[in-house]
């Protein structure tokens, strides 16, 4: 990818240049894991396994689904799975 | 060297809109014929007409690394490197540095050339950005060309909420032009973390904010202030209250810069007022990591931690300025920090006398924090012209209508200990038997601002914290060019 646009820092630069990815929550308990299909082939099954693990270890999953893998997911599908779950798995499966 | 220039011969930097570069156009065509020559035209390449070998030089690069600051300039090369130039026309110099064919015929001895494009205000710094080195110590954050910059600022958590203006190497670079200041040197150290904070930092975050660069001064200014421990800064970010830096700027520099002291002087719509406040909160938040929700654990907060800034009303001769009652000289520049909540507005359109007026005030500034509260935070008073006039006509100063506003301010202590009016709020019972003032001397800080309609004023309360008045206070800075 080309950069056309510089910025300079404004903070007193005490963090990494990469924006650190969210730390990951201590325990899964109480919880609900949003398990989102993109849409591609065998998408599905994969969704089935993980839906099957979550329920055995007793954590509460929600299922959502791209309208197409070829787009990203619409605004309106992000803010649900925000408000209805605190954590996502993005399933691709080819 | 730049490309495209000969070796050895002569190099003219010019531009079309520029009449001494017209003047010479004839001897810029006859050198063209004499030998290796190349014209840099800023700004036309078909100027000047009949010249074989004209370089464009639209984007002022080649005008930026010659460092060009006069058009027309005549330089000589030798071997690739530069021996000689001249600025403007000056025949005598133009023979010397290209022989005969550049004597002029018919032309006046001697005529000023223009300034260059590439030294024009702004432009400049947007040429050292692009082709020079900016000298700029903060490190640097890459954008893809498809990102938007603005939601990059966003992403990484650098806005109060509103978009900010990202931060290029241009943009700060122009904003530190507008100080005299180095751009290594710390103007202090923000907290919460304590992060030393340099002017290159200040100028990032006021390029943030909106600022114009002929504000940095006072954001310099207003950042110092804040920074005095006796406006105890990182108490007032922490605090639940809802209290933020409130920034009120007298002097020259305020009029200077175009602040609003009138009609809608606490709203919007002057870009001065708007981000110069709005800077300083930038700079808490970036440099100091001073972020809401954690170390700041406002309640409430109040739309004023967005930004909280104006200019008093020095138009009265016969009105002290704040800053001169807090100790700066007359005719100075000043920045006064008050620990500022929200504004509340006081009505009073049937006093006429200086006295109905104190009395009414006092009502209405008993309601600073609790009515039955006092000495646990001060007040800012802003006038306005109407309830100003009623005072003025009288013949009243400031410090009379401090003065009595001062003693109207004192109640007896019973009715305002604990319990008093079935209300359990208050003071102790041991300040029963006393009379209290409602805040401390020099509590109460009266300034001037507002549109010429409407007999209301404002009362802005302040933070429990300046309560001690030892260890915190409002805070009165001279600002530095």
């Amino acid at each position: 990818m080309s950069v056309t646009v510089k910025l300079r820092d404004p903070t007193a630069e005490s963090s990494p240049v990469r924006r650190p990815r969210l730390t990951p929550p201590p325990s899964l308990d109480g919880k609900t894991v949003a398990l989102m299909d993109i849409g591609k082939s065998r998408g599905k099954e994969f969704i089935d396994r993980l839906e099957s693990h979550f329920a055995k270890a007793g954590i509460a999953t929600r299922r959502y689904a791209k309208p197409t893998n070829t787009k990203v997911a619409p605004i309106e599908l992000m803010q649900k799975i925000a408000a209805e779950a605190q954590l996502a798995v993005i399933a691709l499966s080819d | 060297m730049p490309d495209g220039l000969p070796t050895d011969g002569l190099v003219i930097v010019a531009k079309r809109d520029c009449p001494t570069c017209s003047l010479v156009e004839p001897i810029m065509q006859k050198l063209d014929r004499a030998g290796p020559f190349a014209v840099i035209s800023q700004d036309d390449p078909t100027f000047p007409a009949g010249v074989r070998s004209v370089i464009d030089d639209h984007d002022l690069e080649r005008s930026f690394k010659l460092n060009i600051e006069t058009v027309p300039t005549l330089l000589r090369f030798k071997n690739g490197k530069e021996v000689e130039r001249t600025v403007g026309w000056d025949r005598q110099e133009w023979i010397r540095l290209a022989g005969d064919a550049a004597s002029g015929d018919g032309l006046p001895a001697w005529q000023p050339g223009c300034g260059s494009k590439s030294v024009e205000p702004g432009v400049h710094e947007a040429l050292v950005a692009r082709y020079g080195d900016p000298g700029l110590k903060s490190r640097a954050i890459s954008v893809g060309n498809w990102d938007d910059p603005i939601e990059a600022c966003f992403e990484r958590g650098w806005t109060d909420g509103l978009p900010v203006v990202p931060p290029t190497d241009e943009r700060i670079l122009r904003m530190l032009a507008g100080t005299e200041r180095k751009p290594d040197e710390v103007v202090g150290l923000i907290p919460p973390n304590l992060a030393p904070c340099t002017v290159e930092k200040v100028a990032i975050n006021a390029v943030m904010a909106g600022c114009k660069p002929e504000y940095m001064p006072v954001v310099l200014g207003v950042l110092e202030a804040a920074l005095d421990p006796l406006f105890v800064l990182h108490g007032l970010l922490c605090t639940t209250h809802f209290s933020g830096p409130l920034v009120i700027i007298n002097g020259p520099a305020a009029k200077a810069i175009g602040m609003n002291s009138g009609v809608n002087a606490l709203g919007q719509g002057n870009r001065a007022n708007a981000t110069i406040g709005r800077a300083l909160q930038l700079i808490v938040r970036n440099v100091g990591g001073g972020l809401p929700g954690a170390i700041d654990r406002a309640t409430l907060g109040n739309p004023g931690k967005y930004t909280f800034c104006f200019a008093e009303d020095e138009s009265d001769p016969d009105w002290e300025p704040l800053s001169v009652r807090r100790g700066i000289a007359p005719g100075k520049s000043a920045v006064t920090l008050f620990h500022g909540e929200g504004v509340n507005g006081f009505i009073d359109q049937k006093s006429r006398t200086p006295e109905e007026l104190v009395r009414s005030l006092a009502m209405g500034l008993f309601g600073v924090g609790h009515p039955k509260l006092c000495l646990a935070g001060n007040a800012v008073l802003v006038l306005t012209p109407e309830h100003y006039k009623i005072f003025k006509d009288a013949g009243w100063s400031r410090r009379q209508i401090e003065d009595a506003l001062y003693q109207a301010l004192k109640r007896p202590g019973r009715d305002l200990v604990r319990g008093a009016h079935g209300v359990p709020e208050g003071l102790p019972p041991s300040m029963a038997e006393q009379m209290i003032d409602k805040f401390q001397p020099d509590g109460l800080l009266i300034v001037r601002a507002g549109g010429e309609a409407g007999l209301f004023s404002a009362i802005i309360g302040g933070w429990p914290g300046q309560s001690v008045r030892e260890e915190c206070q409002a805070v009165t800075r001279e600002i530095r060019p």
